[in-house]
């Protein structure tokens, strides 16, 4: 018969026990009780939630087929209140009693709530559930004040959250450095000035003294008298074991259930993990030695026998994108016999510090570069001798063998501390299911779904066990706004953000720079399809006077002269406009048309007048111009019609805007006079075809470009342009070449997406790209419309002073 | 040479855009205002690198960089955000009374060369 197993409590530790136990031995009828109604989810991913990152579905780590699969009862929403321990049942909250014959409490722990008058009012919440999430998203909304108690990693993390819902966040700490328990005073600095250039407020050492307001919380009192308005504080103080059920039982508790090496209380029948738990004198409150603790106690209760658990070394990483924290060990330098070596860059924002002992790593703080934190954990781990290692430890020299780490790995060694994955699990997932990328072996063995620092270690992996290891890129635009540039296109769209401000207010650091600005404005006006609000002052010079700026602070102008083809009346008032403004010098481009340098920005619109032809937009990232050969029209050897074919293209193409520039070819004949096959864009014309060519470059770096599709008439070839053009603005990076995009895609994926794709989604790019051109228009007509009236125009001193 | 706490009025604030720096040559120099949210702030418009135009430069929060060539200063104190680069540039207290811009063109608060170094 089998025997009656309970659980008491639904979290990260008691199911990851039970899946432990499950893999042991099938004698045991389970039964847990979970007083949040919600099946088993990844709590420490609940700011990721908050900040939307991820939803609340993506942090459920077992769901309700889970249970259903290994006839586990799942009483969810139910709270033990007693336990008979003579009678051996659980007693409910309503009196229901559930026998056992084996007992877990794994009842976790909870928000420490500081003695402080008027915590109990209303918008003064704690963060620890998936429903104290769910409630501060109600709250949270634009500009609403909000404060947070603590400083810890939770505190922190809380905090950028709710920042980027948009909410005024000041962390209030009790302390003089921020995260305290996981860094020293110099680390704490590091922290606080990224912490702040977030956009968010720090205030330290600041003890809150009485939160304020009738019934709703208006603001914090501080103990040195000061005062701050709030209204909403989240506690952020800490957390104090569930240990009350225990202790009515009579089970020795001490601080939390006290547990042996095997994770028995004092009660043969009764087993107790996770942050309930108080083992050695220590509590715990990081998920990793939990793991360890679930696995021992498995061992334990199926009788398999077993390692013990010797307790935990500290580690702790902070999940901020951007902010790159982690710190694991001892920190304390008086500790005798330890010696400390240390970096720092403080441009950079670079901090690492290591704590010697007998030559062997005793502690680590890592701060703004993390790259080696595994492998200093190893050194940790294994006491490594590392005398050897000495006179490059801070900067341990990268492996040439890059597959040597993870070989070197037993297979029972844990990759995945959050969700206990172990090299060989990963292993057997790749080759049971093909696995080639990150996102697969996430999928299947949940590895690297937390707090992602194990990310460089399955990636190791999966580029060491498959031959077709497919790389994620994932560029982040600037620490202004710490995203990839795949999430910011996401967040732009499924925030509906429409300005640069917006998108920095909300996401970045409220200030952004030269770098993330020009970027963003493209990424908006790429996203919305010129539907958007435009911000000048986010965009560089150039863009906002539409020329191109000089060494003398001057611009040059360049008119539109599509396929290179001009006519006398434009060359006359070119050479007229070349008089008039007395321009220092007209100079031919490489790219067929006229260049007049040497203009003042009051001078452009009227330059832009006398001119009377469109901007040549050879000032920005956006299409540059179409190069063409003289084809058929002309030349003995030409085989299509490339004149016409290149105006053609530089007209259903102009005026948009482009990651980077973005230069065009066309020519009539392999001769290839017009160099189509090192542009961005080409075609090559053949006998009765066109070569449709893409990648190419002739610059600081010079490529062939790559064939992307062989079409028989020119309106297939003009179609075909335009769905690489398109999929080219949508899918690069801000200021990545055609060249560096199509390597780094590869030239098949592109074409598997753009001329190869099904119908329908041909129809979107094509769609995307119709709805962005009829929104675009020559920038010089600014020349009669300025966006300011002091655009071009300079401003004159209302007074003279006195000399 | 301008006297120091005289404040000349400049233009009016609407002429200068939010997060924009206008040139205005004024007493003898060219100065580039800026308009920040809250407030206005002058710097002297040449760069000490290349003599770019600082004016046209994107604004950081209270810095701005230059659109030649990325160097970036202050616009409180003129002085480059970066130890490494050389030199820094007159910045002038600013102020602005009733929608007009006022300039203390001889408050420059420009530090002596070899505090500027």
């Amino acid at each position: 018969m089998k025997r009656q197993l309970v659980v008491v409590g639904n979290g990260m530790a008691g199911v990851a026990c039970v899946e432990q136990i499950l893999k042991q031995s099938h004698n045991f009828e389970i039964t847990i009780f979970g007083e949040e109604t919600h099946v088993n989810y990844n709590r420490i991913l609940l700011s990721l939630v908050l900040a939307g990152e991820k939803s609340p579905e993506d942090i459920v780590i077992n769901d309700i087929e889970w249970y259903q699969t290994h006839d586990i009862r799942a009483r969810l929403g139910v709270k033990i209140t007693g336990i008979d321990r003579d009678k051996r049942v659980v007693i409910d909250e309503d009196g229901g009693e559930t026998e056992y014959d084996k007992l877990i409490l794994a009842t976790g722990s909870s928000a420490f709530i500081p003695p402080i008058p008027g915590v109990e009012k209303k918008n003064v919440h704690v963060f620890r559930t998936l429903d104290d999430t769910r409630a501060l998203l109600e709250k949270a909304r634009p500009g609403l004040k909000t404060a947070i108690i603590g400083g810890g990693l939770l505190g922190l993390e809380a905090a950028r959250g709710l920042q980027v819902r948009g909410c005024e966040v000041t962390v209030v700490h009790l302390m003089d450095t921020l995260m305290e328990r996981q860094l020293d005073s110099t680390g704490g600095q590091y922290l606080k000035r990224k912490i702040e250039s977030l956009g968010i407020r720090v205030m330290l050492p600041q003890q809150t003294a009485a939160l304020f307001g009738n019934g709703r919380v208006d603001g914090l009192r501080f103990a040195s008298g000061e005062e701050m308005e709030a209204d909403l504080v989240v506690i952020a103080a800490g957390i104090r074991p569930n240990a009350d059920l225990a202790r009515s039982a009579g089970l020795e508790v001490r601080r939390g259930i006290v547990v042996n090496d095997y994770m028995e209380t004092s009660d043969p029948h009764i087993f107790a993990v996770g942050e309930c738990t108080e083992h050695r004198g220590q509590t715990f409150g990081l998920v990793a030695p939990l793991f360890d603790q679930g696995r021992v106690l498995a061992s334990a209760i199926t009788g398999n026998g077993g390692p013990a658990f010797t307790g935990a070394s500290p580690a702790a990483k902070l999940k901020i994108m951007g902010v790159d924290i982690f710190s694991a060990g001892s920190i304390d330098e008086s500790e005798p016999g330890v010696e400390t070596v240390r970096y720092e860059d403080p441009s950079l924002g670079t901090y690492k510090k290591l704590l010697l002992k007998d030559d062997r790593l005793h502690g680590m703080i890592l701060i703004g570069d993390i790259e080696d934190e595994h492998l200093y954990m190893d050194w940790m781990r294994n006491g490594t001798d590392l005398t050897p290692y000495r006179r490059q430890i801070l900067f341990p020299p990268r492996d040439a063998d890059p597959g040597r780490e993870v070989a070197d790995m037993p297979d029972s060694e844990t990759i995945c501390g959050c969700n206990g994955v172990r090299k060989g699990e990963i292993i057997e997932a790749i080759h049971a299911h093909g696995l080639t990328t990150l996102a697969g072996v996430k999928q299947c063995t949940r590895a690297s779904t937390s707090c992602g620092s194990c990310t460089g270690l399955c990636e190791k992996l999966l580029r060491a066990v498959t031959p077709d290891f497919q790389e994620e890129t994932r560029t982040t635009l600037c620490a202004c706004v710490p995203f990839s540039y795949e999430q910011l296109r996401d967040i732009i769209r499924g925030q509906q953000l429409k300005s640069v401000e917006e998108v920095l207010n909300v996401y970045g650091n409220r200030k952004g720079c030269e770098v993330c600005k020009p970027a963003l404005s493209y990424m908006l006006d790429m996203v919305w399809c010129g539907d958007h609000e435009e911000d000048r002052s986010a965009r560089f010079i150039n863009d906002r006077v539409h020329a191109n700026i000089q060494k003398d602070g001057t611009f040059s102008v360049i008119p539109r002269m599509r396929g290179g083809v001009t006519t006398s009346d434009e060359l006359r008032r070119i050479a007229d406009v070349a008089d008039k403004y007395k321009v220092p010098m007209v100079k031919v481009t490489g790219s067929q048309r006229i260049d007049l340098l040497g203009i003042k920005k009051a001078d452009l619109p009227k330059v832009w007048a006398d001119l009377g032809m469109p901007s040549g937009q050879a000032y920005t990232k956006g299409v540059r111009m179409v190069k063409t050969c003289v084809g058929t029209e002309f030349c003995r050897f030409g085989v299509q019609d490339s004149t016409s074919a290149g105006i053609e293209l530089e007209r259903r193409l102009e005026n948009l805007f482009t990651p980077h520039k973005f230069k065009m070819g066309v020519v009539g004949c392999p001769r290839n006079c017009a160099e189509a096959t090192v542009k961005d864009l080409g075609l090559v014309g053949q006998e009765g075809s066109w070569q449709v060519v893409v990648g190419g470059a002739a610059g600081k770096s010079v490529r062939k470009a790559d064939l992307l599709i062989t079409v028989e008439t020119t309106e297939q070839a003009m179609e075909a342009c335009d769905l690489f053009f398109q999929y080219y603005r949508e899918n690069a990076n801000y200021l990545e070449r055609s060249y560096d995009f199509v390597e780094r895609l590869g030239i098949e994926k592109i074409r598997k997406e753009t001329v190869y794709a099904p119908e329908v989604e041909k129809t979107k790019l094509l769609d995307r790209l119709a709805r962005a051109k009829a929104l675009a228009k020559d920038a010089w007509l600014e020349r009669e419309t300025p966006v300011h009236p002091t655009q071009f125009v300079q401003i004159q001193p209302m007074e003279v002073p006195p000399t | 040479m301008n006297v120091a706490g005289v404040w000349t009025p400049i233009t009016k604030i609407d002429n200068v855009p939010l997060r924009e720096g206008r040139a205005v040559t004024v007493g003898g120099m060219e100065i580039a205002i800026f308009r920040l949210e809250d407030r206005c702030l002058t710097i002297e418009n040449k760069c000490p690198h290349k003599g770019g135009p600082l004016c046209d430069g994107i604004v950081s929060g209270a810095t701005v960089v230059c659109p030649l060539h990325g160097q970036r200063f202050d616009l409180e104190t003129g002085m480059p955000v970066l130890a490494s680069q050389p030199g820094g540039v007159a910045a002038y207290p600013t102020r602005v009374e009733g929608g007009i811009i006022f300039v203390d063109l001889g408050g420059s608060l420009k530090l002596p060369e070899e505090a500027a170094a």
